[in-house]
């Protein structure tokens, strides 16, 4: 199998802070890869500095065979798209969700929209009802979808998923996540998931990397990963918090 | 101290008859909390509940928190013996932060950004006790050590902005116990945290209403974590209580709402694809 995503040495520094120390990762083709770990770990700037939002002082990044840049081209972003985590503050204001999913449509210059925004809105089970709402009427669930519609739209091979529930509500996140892995099996694309919870990951991933202070802790599959054969005491301690509170008597 | 369900039966703290909050907007009057009817005594009762279920507004409507323009009314809501409704300000300002007091879901947003971490504390405390300063000092420095801040003196002068999420809800904690309040309301109080640090701050918030026999309400929209915290737990549902029951008993829950939220959720080991949502049935809203 060939890698769809492969990081090497990926370093990240902002001003003098180094928040991400080294870090190599490889995703194959087809696969949904998961990233876990506390906040600042550095698993978000990751996404970041693939999608060229975070200032990458060195290493090496490949998608499909293609060693990035400094820049992205726009194959690139037709290739790779991202879904970030708050979808009250990822979808523009005072934009209608059909303003919103033409952009991408225009910046790429891809014909047909109007058939393109149906068929992703259908896709994500809005409909064309929603088609010409503002973010603001739209419940947290919904907005979601319209941000993974807009991902959609210009038909990537890799999506970056910046805990794309954890905004939501416990039942909303169920229909997320299976809308996720129903548009995966569709279109055979590859995830790039991050998430603090571990069972969200082991749900949607077939492999993960645990992270800390911006650096892997260690590499797992998912199986390794619910049978507890882990080697840190970082992932214990992450899988022992994600069992709820105990009382210590 | 073993979860006693019987207690509430003698002498609640605060009993809640029909609480109603009504919100006047442009398209009508909204009811955000319609006819919640509980009674805790010195335990911890967990309120669950999905965004806009009304779990908040009951929290806030027991502390005297709810907007000006929204109208409170309940057939009873008394703390101790207090009619809270008909209380003057004056008596519900004195009750605010000593006897009652309220975690807050976010540290960031929750303190003050402006003052130290030590001075809120002490504001809290010489509000309502007639204590000197250095005392004060040294008693927010006793809590903050309760709350297990390693370095209590450093921390005491820090502004809000220079410590973790975790550190601020410590402090939060501290402020809001230094009182010695007898009802606690914690509004989501480890939602903005890591699941790492979650634990600790649950750990000492479960130690601390343990010895000083608190009764506690937890609300929170996580069904798992509050059944493995409270006694007790109250379901809402569209501003209604749907189920109350309790913590052990989850498992035999016998609203679709209640098993639809503990189904929903991902667990590591069982695998479900695709997860199970929930069928929401206009009758359970009526």
């Amino acid at each position: 199998m060939t890698a769809a995503l492969s990081i090497e040495r990926l370093e990240v520094v902002f001003d003098r802070f180094r928040a991400l120390k080294g870090v190599d990762l490889e995703v194959r083709e087809g696969e949904s890869y998961g990233l876990v770990g506390e906040s600042g770990s550095g698993k978000s700037t990751l996404l970041k500095a693939i999608t060229g939002l975070a200032p990458v002082a060195g290493g090496a990044i490949t998608v499909n065979g293609k060693t990035l840049g400094k820049t992205r081209d726009k194959a690139f972003y037709r290739d790779v798209q991202m879904v970030f985590q708050d979808p009250y503050g990822s979808l523009h204001p005072r934009q209608t969700v059909d303003r919103l999913l033409q952009e991408p449509l225009a910046i790429h210059g891809i014909a047909h929209g109007e058939k393109r925004i149906e068929r992703a809105l259908d896709e994500v089970g809005l409909g064309n009802g929603f088609r010409f709402r503002y973010a603001h009427q739209l419940s947290g669930g919904q907005r979601q979808r319209v941000a993974i519609a807009r991902a959609l739209i210009l038909e990537p091979s890799i999506l970056l998923l910046d805990e794309p529930t954890s905004a939501l509500d416990a039942s909303v996140q169920a229909e997320v996540l299976n809308l996720l892995e129903e548009v995966r099996r569709r279109r055979k694309l590859t995830f790039l998931m991050v998430s603090h919870d571990l069972a969200i990951i082991t749900h949607m991933c077939e492999r993960l990397m645990v992270m800390q202070n911006g650096e892997a802790v260690e590499t797992l599959t998912a199986s390794q990963l619910i049978g507890h054969r882990v080697s840190e005491d970082y992932t214990r301690n992450l899988l022992r918090a994600s069992e709820g509170f105990v009382r210590t008597a | 101290m073993s979860g006693n369900p019987d207690k509430q039966t003698k002498g609640a703290l605060l009993e809640v008859d029909d609480l109603r909050v009504t919100f006047p907007t442009r398209t009508g009057l909204v009811q955000a909390v319609r006819g919640v009817s509980f009674s805790l005594g010195r335990e911890r009762l967990g309120i669950v509940g999905e965004s806009g279920s009304g779990k908040s507004q009951t929290g806030r409507a027991i502390m005297g928190l709810t907007s000006p323009q929204a109208q409170v009314s309940a057939k009873k809501l008394s703390f101790d013996g207090i009619d809270l409704l008909s209380a003057p300000p004056r008596e519900r300002r004195a009750l605010r932060g000593n006897r009652i007091a309220m975690i807050l879901q976010d540290p960031k947003y929750s303190l003050d950004p402006v003052m130290t971490i030590g001075r809120q504390i002490v504001e809290t405390l010489r509000t309502h006790e007639k204590v000197s300063k250095a005392e004060a000092r040294e008693r927010a420095l006793e809590m903050l050590r309760a709350v297990q801040i390693r370095d209590p003196a450093r921390v005491f002068d820090l502004h809000p902005h220079e410590v973790s999420g975790g550190m601020g809800q410590r402090a939060m904690i501290a402020m809001m116990l230094i009182a010695g309040p007898e009802l606690m309301i914690a509004d989501e109080p480890t939602s903005a945290l890591d699941v790492t640090v979650q634990l600790d701050v649950l750990n000492i918030l479960d130690k601390l209403v343990a010895e000083r026999g608190m009764g506690l309400i937890f609300i929170s929209h996580d069904l798992r974590l509050v059944s493995s915290f409270c006694d007790r737990v109250v379901v809402m549902y569209a501003g209604k209580v749907v189920e109350q029951l309790k913590a052990s008993e989850l498992r035999d829950a016998r609203h679709p709402y209640t098993r639809g939220l503990l189904n929903c959720m991902p667990r590591i080991g069982f695998e479900r694809h695709p997860l199970p949502v929930l069928d929401r049935k206009p009758e359970w809203a009526a």
